[in-house]
């Protein structure tokens, strides 16, 4: 917890050390309080930028000596980040990307190239024996500079991405196509409003019951003078035969190639294949999180069920089961293209794009 | 082809009708343009032209989009093309003109030959002219084929979007005085063809008080029709049968009059204005036909008191039998699927799933419940209500956490709104997506339905034919925000509300009907079946 309080006169070092303490506290404490499930209050990108950003902060003000040091502090606070709120998966994506970076540069200061570090190969499994003998304890004048440098590259990368992706919309929407998209995502909302610059199609938005964001998405693009129409949950495959293209944004993009997205997903996966309308999914690269979906207990997410049944059915309240997942599991088989800030992918690539992206003895923090 | 052109044409008929009034043969040359003028005006009738040349006769076209088996009012005209009957007219020549591109091989027409036609054809025109006996008029003249090309009259309630009809319907609306209800808010461009009422706008709002036209308790059917105060196909058609017996209680016929003429036309307009409330369900059709038949049947002799009571019986005997005994022989083969231990899921709130389940637990089977719901009906909550109050364990989820609980699930139970010919079930929306996801986690879904909601509509889509609820439902209030509040104003805006979708038969596993336990496919046996006991 943060003991010094703000004072005008302080000692320069313990002022930055309490200030970067406290900016820590406030971001889990908001973490905790933001995924609470209606959404996040704010979207995953901005998660993703306040998280680069504060570590930065620890990387600029956090005392060090080594690359082994910075990534000590940067897994210990990285740890304590996720556990505040562990469906949140971009903060862990994010620190993950870090240390890749501090790796990068490490390797890069030492002068040894960067392929020959990251790449098991069996043969080199064989021979090399064990653990590999970098402890990255040696210490670099400019090491800390270029981290810092890599880091604000790697922000700017953030604030483009949406960009990135809805440049790409031209590419794959054509005129009178009718689109159909489940509850809100920012990320396809640019895209479609980016296309609709010079194209004229149709929107379908399946409203996502019980926290009915699909609402927001229509009327944001429909004030964009695009063609919606909003269908309840229930009619998604009624209407599925009409649709030309599905396009959904995703919570996580997981490391198999499927997604934890918002609940209701599944079906809407289920009915484009049923009818064999292609399924595309826009996600930044920021989303693209290292965890399987194995873990059946963690995987899930619930919050209050007074959203399905609310306590106005009093009497019945007591004797029932009521649940209210947040998340559903969309296999890689249902998805015909993933779209992100770096192009388009298949489901099948993404193992190779998490091995770019993050180095794999950090996978579990 | 075209070289005999268009505007050559009439001129031409009249050239060879002349010349066949004063008795010449026709040439080979006059019969081949004959031919090309009759493919050519059946060209211009397929692009939707007024045909008004010929000088026989001028009846109005009423103008319908492609699909041909519509019954029209448009006589055949005189020489060339047919009307669009779909019937294949073969051409028989001694009877009436053959009218398409006509085997080569017309035979010479004599004088008397020729006379004779002429006369045929002025009798299918004068018996066209007939209003209401257009299509009976062509199909008796036409030598029939063993299997009857049905000629279907289109139900009004899909052709929202032809002005002809809805000018029709809003003549025969005045005839009977009801009210013509109108439609409200923007309609989705898919599902222009469909009317969309307001629940806010009653049609009894309309209705001048005393009506003398309409029974005082069919008003009240339909107004709890239009709010949704009785819902669900067996509800709505009991509630049907019971106004029908209080109207024929209150019936006495006027002199000079045959009850069972009479009774039947003072129903029409009754059911016409429940029509205009909502959409009349199959399950309703049905009791209508029966009814209508039972009236029919009462032998003229028949003093008035005795056909009344006859007629009650009958009703009460209907719903005995085909609802309540029907509800008792499916509980009883559904009850031997269900065992001990199961997981059952079930949607909605269908009066025959839940009869089911309540009987399942007296007999002491074990199994828990998964009621799911969806917006913006919630009928869920009154079923979960009913299971619960007789304490079977239950678990409520909305449709999008579907995927999240069918691991769980070992059986589907589903009821239908109708079972349609081509074995697909129509039921509330959302059924479809049901079956789809149990058929992914290759969980059973057995529906549930009774021989009298079995019709013999054919449907492939959920679009062609269906109900629009009131748009205004799809809005919700979360943390006192309105999202889509005034969606009026926004023009690039819709809501839709569907009420009914059509399942595919490979998503259901199995039919428990009355009859027993049949695969979807068998409907259309049943349904010969029935018609040959009737």
């Amino acid at each position: 917890m943060g003991q010094l309080v703000n004072s005008d006169n302080r000692m320069p070092g313990a002022d930055k050390e309490a200030d970067l303490t406290e900016r820590i506290e406030a971001f889990l404490a908001d973490l905790k309080r933001g995924g609470c499930g209606t959404g996040p209050i704010r979207g995953s990108g901005e998660t993703a930028r306040e998280t680069t950003a504060l570590l930065r902060k620890v990387t600029a003000q956090a005392r060090w000596s080594s690359a082994g040091d910075l990534m000590e502090i940067i897994r210990k606070e990285g740890r304590r980040m996720t556990a505040a709120q562990p469906s949140e998966t971009t903060v862990g994506n994010m620190v993950l990307r870090v240390l890749k970076i501090i790796r990068e540069e490490y390797a890069r200061s030492r002068g040894s190239s960067e392929e020959t570090d990251q790449q098991e190969s069996l043969h080199k499994l064989l021979t090399s024996g064990g653990l590999s003998e970098e402890n990255f304890r040696q210490h670099f004048v400019h090491l800390k500079a270029n981290v810092i440098e890599a880091i604000n590259e790697l922000l700017t990368e953030l604030d483009g991405t949406t960009d990135n992706i809805a440049m790409q919309a031209l590419e794959h929407i054509h005129s009178n196509e009718v689109i159909m998209t489940v509850g809100r995502s920012r990320t396809v909302e640019a895209f479609l409003k980016d296309a609709a610059r010079k194209r004229k199609f149709h929107v379908i938005v399946a409203e996502c019951a019980p926290f009915c964001q699909g609402h927001e998405m229509a009327t944001n693009l429909s004030k964009a003078s695009i063609e919606t129409t909003v269908i309840a949950d229930a009619a998604i495959f009624a209407v599925m035969s009409r649709v030309n293209k599905v396009i959904i944004g995703t919570q996580t993009v997981l490391a198999n190639g499927g997604l934890r997205a918002v609940n209701g997903t599944h079906t809407v996966a289920l009915a484009a294949r049923h009818h064999s309308t292609p399924l595309i999914v826009c996600a930044p690269m920021f989303k693209l999180s290292p965890q399987f979906p194995n873990e059946e207990d963690t995987f899930h997410k619930f919050v209050s069920p007074h959203e399905v049944l609310p306590f106005t059915e009093g009497e019945i309240l007591s004797k029932v089961n009521v649940h209210c997942p947040v998340f559903d599991y969309v296999p890689p088989e249902l998805i015909t293209l993933f779209i992100s800030n770096i192009g388009g992918n298949a489901p099948s690539y993404i193992y190779r794009l998490m091995s770019e992206l993050y180095h794999p003895e950090d996978h579990d923090l | 082809m075209a070289d005999c052109g268009e505007p050559d044409g009439p001129g031409n008929k009249d050239d060879i009708t002349r010349s066949k009034n004063e008795g010449k043969e026709l040439s080979k040359e006059e019969k081949q343009r004959l031919r090309k003028q009759k493919k050519q005006q059946k060209k211009q009738k397929e692009r939707k032209n007024e045909k008004s040349e010929t000088e026989k006769e001028k009846t109005p076209v009423s103008l319908l989009p492609p699909p041909r088996p519509v019954a029209t009012q448009k006589a055949p005209s005189a020489l060339p093309a047919p009307a669009s009957a779909p019937i294949p007219v073969p051409a028989s020549a001694p009877f009436h003109s053959s009218p398409a591109p006509s085997p080569a091989d017309k035979p010479a027409k004599s004088k008397a030959e020729l006379k004779a036609e002429r006369r045929a054809r002025q009798e299918t025109d004068r018996a066209a002219k007939q209003p209401g006996s257009s299509s009976s008029g062509i199909k008796t003249k036409v030598p029939l084929s063993e299997l009857n090309p049905v000629v279907k009259r289109l139900p009004e309630h899909v052709q929202v979007d032809d002005p002809a009809v809805v000018k029709r319907l809003a003549k025969k609306l005045e005839r009977q005085q009801i009210p013509l209800r109108s439609d409200y808010g923007y309609k989705v461009s898919l599902f222009s063809h469909l009317h969309q009422y307001s629940r806010k706008a009653p049609l009894t709002q309309q209705l001048s008080i005393p009506s003398t036209v309409i029974h005082p308790s069919i008003v009240r059917l339909g107004l709890q029709y239009s709010q949704g105060i009785v819902a669900g196909s067996n509800a709505r058609s009991v509630a049907l049968l019971h106004a029908f017996k209080q109207v024929i209680r209150d019936y006495t016929t006027p002199p000079n009059e045959e009850l069972s003429r009479d009774l039947v036309n003072k129903l029409k307009p009754y059911i016409s204005f429940l029509n205009q409330c909502r959409p009349l369900s199959a399950s309703m059709g049905n009791a209508i036909k029966y009814i209508k038949k039972e009236i029919s049947n009462i032998p003229s002799q028949c003093k008035e008191e005795e056909a009344k009571t006859k007629l009650l019986t009958c009703i009460d005997r209907y719903i005995e039998e085909k609802i309540v005994l029907a509800a008792k022989a499916i509980s009883k083969y559904a009850i031997e699927k269900i065992s001990d231990g199961d997981v059952i899921l079930v949607y909605g709130c269908s009066s025959l799933v839940n009869n089911i389940l309540c009987e399942a637990f007296e007999k002491s089977r074990k199994f828990r419940v998964i009621v799911v719901d969806s917006r913006p009906r919630l009928e869920g909550r009154e079923a979960l209500r009913r299971l619960v109050q007789r304490g079977i364990s239950c678990t409520y989820v909305l449709i999008s956490a579907l995927s999240y609980i069918l691991p769980e699930v070992s059986k589907v139970f589903l009821g239908a709104h109708a079972l349609l010919a081509n074995g697909y079930v129509m039921s509330r929306v959302g059924t479809s997506q049901i079956a789809l996801v149990a058929r992914t986690f290759n969980v059973p879904v057995l529906v549930c339905c009774e021989t009298y909601k079995f019709c013999e509509k054919v449907q492939t889509d959920s679009f062609v034919s269906n109900e629009l609820d009131d748009p205004d439902d799809l809005m919700v209030t979360r943390k006192g925000k309105t999202q889509l509040e005034n969606w009026q104003d926004v023009s690039s805006l819709g809501l839709l509300n569907l009420v009914y979708d059509v399942t595919p038969p490979d998503f259901v596993d199995l039919v428990i009907t009355d009859l027993g336990m049949i695969p979807c496919t068998s409907v259309p046996v049943v349904l010969r079946v029935k018609n040959l006991d009737q």
